[in-house]
């Protein structure tokens, strides 16, 4: 059981940072020591109705509340920075997605990590969602047969119509919907089906931002000879929220899920308990572990969980580190390359 | 409160089950006379409360509530606020700040900008949350709204923040302002009991999910029986069905039969769908003393 809560230090209190603030303070596990911003506006409200303590220098609280690690939920261009910082004080780091804004820098900070044995994750919460975790057992069993192709989808309304610039519309910076939607695409794409090794026929589509692309299609070619498509479009908006679908064919079956459910189709009934031949329907309330605190997803919780007893064990290879998010840095790549 | 509770989901393309299921609601509800039509519906079933989100599209709903007071003379609108993919959205492209401007009252009265500026620049955040609840309530003018709820993604926000005065200055402006009770709705329940109980909200209207299976019930279905059991509030069962993995009969049963249950909420599409809940819960609820607010 636990024996002594860990002390973790949170930086960055976007919309990200806050709603990890929560789930970090309400988890059983861990402590938060300090809390570091520096918009103006919401370390006022923390100041004035919170009981954590308040930083806008994240070295200087780093070097006075000695945490044991940290969260990192700042703009993308700053990850490098912070988390090379921490790594080199031995602090476990958890980082937002995606990871860094160029290979030998997160090179780097995967480096570092490994040499002090630390524990790292990235924020690629999908890889924590009940339905997804089901459809990458069913493919690890074999149950679709040999798999010939995917389609792996991303849609959602972050940017409907012309406006003004912030920085998720500069892509030094980290925006744009490559690194704020494909990657997450990408990422869960590799998790479930394994790595990808070429892209072709990519397109980084302007939709309505100037600067970014608003959507991303490409043909994918993995590792183990499977390809595929990526269909990725942060501009529509008939969707409400974002909404990603794996599409997975196999000689075998087919499978279609989202986060909120799967439907698979077996052509034998095959010799998996709770499935028969035909089509089979499962649903997140069959597939969702509970969690000790609910925000916005269960998913979200489940991660910091995560992180938690990864630290408890010192467990520095787990499910969503530095590493494999490195290797979702490397395909983003392929795919900004690509066009040029 | 009424013994059963209408709700909104099915309207706004909301389903926790399946996307596919969600556009061909967007699909059937693009209109607001098909909303009216199903509002229309339940209140002929003998339903009288609807508790719905502060959606733009719910301002039409309220117009057409007030242009038409006489068929709409027993029925009520229990407000959730706010509309969070609306903030959330404002947030991913306007930042904090930049949200807190757009959202603070600026076209109306003189005295109300002059107090949210003034609240921004002072950073007084009690007076900030009491004008953004204002602002969402604008719609329901003349609307009956005996109970104010707050959305479960602000609640736990704040519960997991431990910033628990706000739930007290949002209990007592609701009272002040709008003569209505404060609502809390909650995906944490035994959690946030005892967060309200610290700052003294008592016997509160929690609305959370309540079913069988444990489905977004965090803590465990033990957990939240035991503290059903032994503390006091108001609860209103939501999810009871569990997004649908649960049998109707099965799923009201077992609501009908727990304590401090005072309302049921589910949302439906059809005639048949409304009588059938309804007459489960009128049969599994024998004990039939009237919670009133």
């Amino acid at each position: 059981m636990i024996d002594q809560k860990v002390k973790i230090a949170i930086i960055g209190l976007g919309k990200m940072g806050i709603s990890h603030l929560a789930i970090l303070n309400a988890h059983p596990a861990l402590e938060v020591v300090g809390v570091c911003d520096t918009s103006g506006i919401v370390m006022e409200a923390l100041k004035q109705h919170s009981v954590f303590e308040c930083f806008t220098d994240y070295k200087k609280m780093v070097d006075k509340v000695r945490p044991e690690a940290v969260l990192i939920a700042t703009p993308t261009k700053l990850h490098f920075e912070m988390a090379r910082f921490a790594l080199e004080r031995g602090l476990h780091v958890f980082m937002e997605k995606p990871f860094t804004l160029n290979m030998s820098q997160g090179e780097e900070l995967v480096r570092l990590a490994d040499a002090r044995n630390l524990v790292t994750q990235v924020g690629y919460h999908n890889r924590f969602i009940g339905v997804f975790n089901e459809v990458k057992r069913l493919v690890d069993l074999g149950a679709l047969g040999e798999v010939y192709h995917f389609v792996a989808e991303s849609y959602g309304p972050v940017v409907t119509r012309k406006k003004e610039e912030t920085w998720r519309s500069n892509p030094s910076e980290g925006g744009g919907c490559l690194l704020d939607y494909t990657s997450h695409v990408v990422d869960l794409l590799q998790f479930v089906l394994g790595r990808v090794d070429t892209v072709d026929g990519s397109t980084l589509k302007k939709i309505y931002s100037t600067s970014v692309e608003d959507a991303v299609y490409s043909t994918l070619h993995l590792d183990s000879g499977i390809s595929g498509f990526l269909s990725v479009n942060w501009s529509d908006e008939t969707y409400r929220k974002m909404s990603t679908q794996l599409t997975i064919i196999g000689m075998s079956g087919k499978l279609v899920a989202d986060a909120q459910e799967m439907k698979v189709y077996f052509k034998t009934a095959p010799a998996i308990p709770g499935y028969e031949k035909g089509w089979n329907v499962k649903y997140i309330t069959d597939l969702t572990p509970g969690v000790d605190f609910y925000l916005r997803g269960e998913e979200y919780s489940a991660q910091i969980d995560y992180f938690a007893r990864c630290i408890q064990n010192r467990n520095a290879h787990g499910i969503s580190t530095f590493r494999s998010a490195l290797e979702t840095d490397r395909v983003l790549n392929l795919l900004r390359t690509y066009t040029q | 409160m009424e013994r059963i509770l209408f709700g909104d989901n099915q309207f706004f393309a909301v389903n926790h089950l399946s996307d596919e299921k969600s556009r061909a609601q967007a699909v059937r509800f693009k209109d607001d006379s098909a909303i009216i039509k199903v509002l229309d519906t339940v209140i002929d079933c003998d339903i009288n409360t609807f508790m719905c989100t502060t959606h733009d599209r719910i301002a039409n709903i309220c117009d057409h509530i007030r242009r038409n007071p006489d068929q709409y003379a027993n029925f009520q609108i229990y407000p959730c606020m706010p509309y969070a993919h609306k903030y959330a959205n404002a947030v991913t492209e306007l930042g904090i700040m930049g949200t807190l401007k757009e959202y603070m009252p600026s076209s109306n009265l003189l005295g109300t900008l002059a107090k949210g500026g003034l609240a921004v620049f002072k950073k007084d955040f009690i007076s900030i949350m009491e004008i953004l609840v204002d602002t969402e309530m604008k719609m329901f003018k003349g609307v009956r709204t005996d109970v104010i709820f707050i959305q479960n993604v602000i609640t736990d926000l704040i519960l997991g923040l431990g910033m628990y005065d706000f739930f007290r200055a949002f209990s007592d402006y609701v009272k002040k302002k709008y003569k209505a009770e404060a609502g809390f709705i909650t995906m944490n329940l035994p959690m946030l009991y005892q967060a309200l109980e610290k700052v003294g909200v008592e016997n509160p209207i929690i609305c959370a999910s309540i079913n069988k299976v444990g489905f977004r019930m965090t803590g465990g279905v033990e957990l939240y029986e035991r503290t059903l059991r032994e503390k006091q509030m108001r609860v209103i069962a939501m999810q009871v069905f569990a997004a649908g993995a649960i049998p109707p009969k099965e799923a009201l049963e077992y609501v009908c039969n727990l304590p401090r249950i005072s309302s049921i909420l589910f949302g439906a599409s059809s005639r048949s769908h409304i009588e059938q809940n309804r007459d489960l819960i009128n049969q599994y609820w024998k004990n039939d003393e009237a919670v009133l607010v």
